[in-house]
């Protein structure tokens, strides 16, 4: 029998083909963009114009109609309230966080909806911002299929650093609406470098400074030979590009109230004053000054504006992120100069104030030769191509916040410091304050501030069946796990009677599981067909890896088996690669636990093989290979 | 009698692979016959990372260590892999980082070894320190921080510390190299509160550099 030979853990994976392909999609608050990776060539996908953005705006119908994109963007001035954009700032967020800023939002809060995830009321229906994200996401996958002329469904889907939680399942949770496999979530600073690294070959201490329309963040990497490490990470979730349209839009507003003698606003003069801020703001980008209209019915208003009152209008928001990359800088014990390059990300890096001041931050001009638009989701191409059909790059990030639980007094106590690399698991135990009490209440929350009223609350729930003991005598031991997509999964354990309670953090923000088959069963997309394909993927994933398992016994311990036997783990090998063609799951998971029955007997004699060599004193090498990284 | 205790140290670490079930070292990372990524085992942070065990540790030979495993075990190579592989994988990412964490840290890793040798120097929580010379200096750095009234004041203050942290560091790293466990306990402990200084210290200078604009 012919053999292929495989690097330890590097075997491909058997049916590759039988996927779709994986793209990169940056999900952003103003614009997606989706782009595809083959041999390390990445290529944006864009429409039959030649765009690669689609504006992340969404128009729902009267009639049931979603419209994605430039379409759905023109009508945000016709149909206001029929429109959502920047929907990316409601992502993971509850009613409470909204309230604060929901004069400064365009939609609608549904305000019937108590607590949990907020809701937006649109066009008659009440929508989550994880079912419109997934609207987006639909239409970027349709994107990418019609460039390719092939299904798409898996994909790196960037998340800004920042991003809690909550956020960060939201995002998880539309994608999955949308029909795509979400092979990792990655940073977008990290994506972006990732981009701007393979392509430069950049080596050393390198800063991401990466301002959209909603979100802020900057990371500092240090990269070398294909590893690109981040060193520490920071921003605002809710600073970006959009706060300089509002300054400006506020500023119009002022003067039009002034002009017509108006005090109050209605919803669409506030959006047209949005629109016509942001039409402003990147005129005066490249020019120095403008004049713009803000023309509703028959009451139209003019609007001269220069660059100096802009960048007056737009410094403070600037500034906020100057501070925020000094604490960076600060966090990672280094020192601006021995920043080697500062690479700029999002389509608010075009505004020339925000150059000047990382320029004066940094002390060197920054680098943008890559589209600042599209540098993210080609990242994310990269790093999909690189999960599919592998890679020699590697990317190890961190916990943008620092996680913790609530102790007496509404004390923080952190378990896992921000800027930890992940994955990481962290434990920390606790005791009972009442003599004979029976229950904990774990509140995990994420935050730096020392008090949890502060902090962002993630979940709570409550470990039950404490023994009774006298005060402090009770073992809690409490485990964060945060995988590699800054996820985080908690549980509680009472070590001396072992009660245990375990929690995926997912509830105060975000869809229940019963919401997310409710949504699943809603969607257009035959969820349940959809559900069954990809654990049919699954269960042939398992199979090849179960057939290059025990090919790789026989090809060492062959002779351990009489012709029957043989003949027989042939057959069920046989049987199992027959069934791979076909698309029963249950006979392919039936044909791996026949394969298992067969070959029982085999595996206890090369149990026993390997036991009398040892014993025996033949070298183990064989069996002792362990791993030299390289030099 | 032959009992677990006189087994040659190779075959009491054999277990069965969980994919092929053949014989495989307890110490390795993959299966040599099939290749599948298998379970961290126990061992000590040095072990897991092919470094010897000292204090001494040059920071780019733990990066080349811990990057070399990462590029093999991390999540990321195993995305499109069964659902057991990806768990043992994330599980072997975590255990490096762990390592990584601990060993980076010239504090982390002095308590560590002290740990290692039956020593325990708490370097998370405060304890009681029974140093009254460490104490007296801390209090005397204490005052002189929240009586520095301007950010070169602090800034100054900020690098004395930073100089202590790195001479008590020096001074560790030959404690070891004695073998004197007592001497370094000390110093760790010692260690512990001069960064916590300088760790006041810089916070004290960010927060005054940041009233300047």
């Amino acid at each position: 029998m012919l053999l292929q030979i495989h690097e330890p853990g590097q075997t491909p994976d058997p049916h590759a083909d039988d996927r779709g392909l994986a793209v990169g999609i940056d999900l952003g608050t103003t614009n997606s963009v989706v782009a595809l990776a083959h041999d390390g060539e990445t290529r944006v996908l864009r429409d039959g114009d030649g765009n690669g953005l689609i504006p992340s705006v969404v128009a729902y119908g009267e009639d049931g109609t979603v419209l994605v994109g430039r379409e759905a963007r023109r009508q945000l001035l016709e149909r206001p309230d029929t429109v959502i954009s920047s929907i990316k700032r409601l992502m993971g967020r509850g009613v409470a966080d909204v309230k604060a800023v929901a004069g400064t939002l365009p939609f609608e809060l549904d305000s019937a909806a108590a607590g949990g995830m907020v809701r937006l009321k649109v066009a008659g229906r009440t929508l989550t911002p994880v079912e419109i994200s997934a609207d987006i996401l639909r239409a970027v996958k349709a994107r990418a299929e019609a460039a390719q002329g092939k299904g798409v469904d898996r994909a790196v889907i960037t998340v800004p650093a920042y991003f809690d939680d909550a956020a960060r399942t939201a995002t998880k949770d539309a994608a999955r609406l949308a029909g795509l496999e979400v092979l990792r979530l990655v940073n977008e600073p990290t994506a972006a470098a990732l981009a701007y690294g393979l392509d430069n070959g950049a080596e050393g201490l390198y800063a991401v400074y990466d301002l959209g329309g909603g979100t802020f963040d900057i990371s500092l990497l240090h990269m070398e030979k294909g590893v690109f490490q981040v060193r520490a990470t920071g921003g605002d979730a809710a600073l970006g590009g959009d706060d300089f349209d509002h300054a400006v839009a506020e500023h119009f507003l002022a003067e039009r109230a002034a002009a017509l003698g108006h005090s109050t606003l209605t919803s669409a003069e506030a959006k047209q004053a949005l629109a016509t801020a942001r039409v402003a703001k990147e005129c005066l980008s490249v020019s120095t000054q403008g004049e713009w209209f803000i023309d509703l019915g028959d009451q139209p208003s003019r609007h001269a504006l220069d660059r100096a009152t802009f960048e007056a209008l737009a410094e403070p928001f600037v500034e906020r992120t100057i501070r925020i990359c000094r604490g960076v800088l600060e966090d990672a014990g280094v020192t601006a100069d021995e920043v080697k390059g500062v690479v700029l990300v999002g389509g608010s890096t075009r505004v020339p104030l925000v150059r000047r001041r990382v320029a004066e931050l940094f002390g060197r001009p920054p680098l943008a030769d890559i589209n600042p638009d599209e540098v993210v989701a080609v990242g994310a191409a990269l790093q999909a191509e690189a999960l599919t059909v592998g890679s020699d790059t590697l990317l190890l990030d961190v916990t943008p916040l620092s996680l913790g639980l609530e102790t007496m007094g509404g004390i923080v106590e952190k378990v896992i410091h921000r800027n930890t690399p992940i994955p990481v698991a962290l434990a920390q135990e606790f005791t009972t304050y009442q003599d004979g009490q029976d229950a904990m209440l774990i509140h995990v929350v994420q935050g730096e501030r020392e008090m949890v009223d502060q902090c962002r609350s993630l979940a709570r729930f409550v470990l039950h069946g404490i023994p009774p003991m006298t005060a402090g005598a009770a073992r809690i031991r409490v485990s964060f796990t945060v995988d590699a997509d800054g996820l985080l999964t908690v549980s509680a354990r009472e070590t001396v009677t072992g009660v245990e309670q375990q929690v995926s953090v997912k509830p105060s923000y975000g869809l229940s599981e019963e919401e997310m088959a409710v949504m699943l069963r809603a969607s257009m997309l035959h969820a349940r067909e959809d559900m069954e394909l990809r654990l049919l993927t699954e269960t042939k994933v398992e199979a090849g890896r179960s057939l290059l398992a025990v090919k790789a016994a026989l090809a060492v311990d062959k002779d351990l088996l009489s012709a029957g036997e043989l003949a027989g783990i042939e057959a069920a090998l046989a049987a199992l690669e027959a069934l791979l063609s076909g698309t029963d799951r249950a006979a392919v998971q039936a044909g791996i636990d026949a394969l298992e029955a067969a070959t029982k007997i085999f595996a206890e004699r090369r149990m026993d093989r390997g036991i009398r060599q040892a014993l025996a004193g033949v070298s183990v090498d064989r069996l002792d290979q362990t791993l030299l990284p390289d030099a | 009698m032959m009992t677990k205790d006189t087994l040659p140290a190779a075959a009491a670490a054999l277990l069965p692979c969980w994919s092929c079930k053949g014989p495989v070292s307890a110490r390795a990372l993959f299966c040599s016959t099939c290749g599948a990524v298998q379970a961290p085992g126990q061992a000590d942070h040095f072990t897991r990372l092919g470094l010897a065990r000292g204090f001494d540790l040059a920071p780019a030979d733990l990066d080349r260590q811990y990057f070399g495993f990462q590029r093999r075990l991390h999540p990321d190579r195993f995305a499109t892999r069964s659902p057991k592989e990806r768990a043992l994988s994330q599980q072997q990412a975590t255990a490096l980082n762990d390592a990584y964490e601990t060993l980076k840290d010239p504090l982390r890793r002095a308590a560590y070894l002290l740990r290692l040798a039956g020593q325990v120097v708490n370097v998370e929580q405060a304890g009681t320190v029974d140093d009254p010379a460490l104490l007296m200096e801390a209090m005397e750095m204490r005052e002189a921080l929240a009586e520095a009234d301007g950010p070169e004041a602090v800034a100054k203050l900020q690098a004395k510390a930073e100089q202590d942290v790195a001479a008590c560091v020096k001074a560790l790293s030959a404690a070891f190299a004695a073998d004197d466990l007592d001497g370094a306990g000390r110093l760790t402990t010692r260690l512990k509160y001069l960064g916590k200084l300088a760790d006041e210290a810089k916070a004290r200078r960010m927060r005054l550099t940041r009233h300047d604009f």
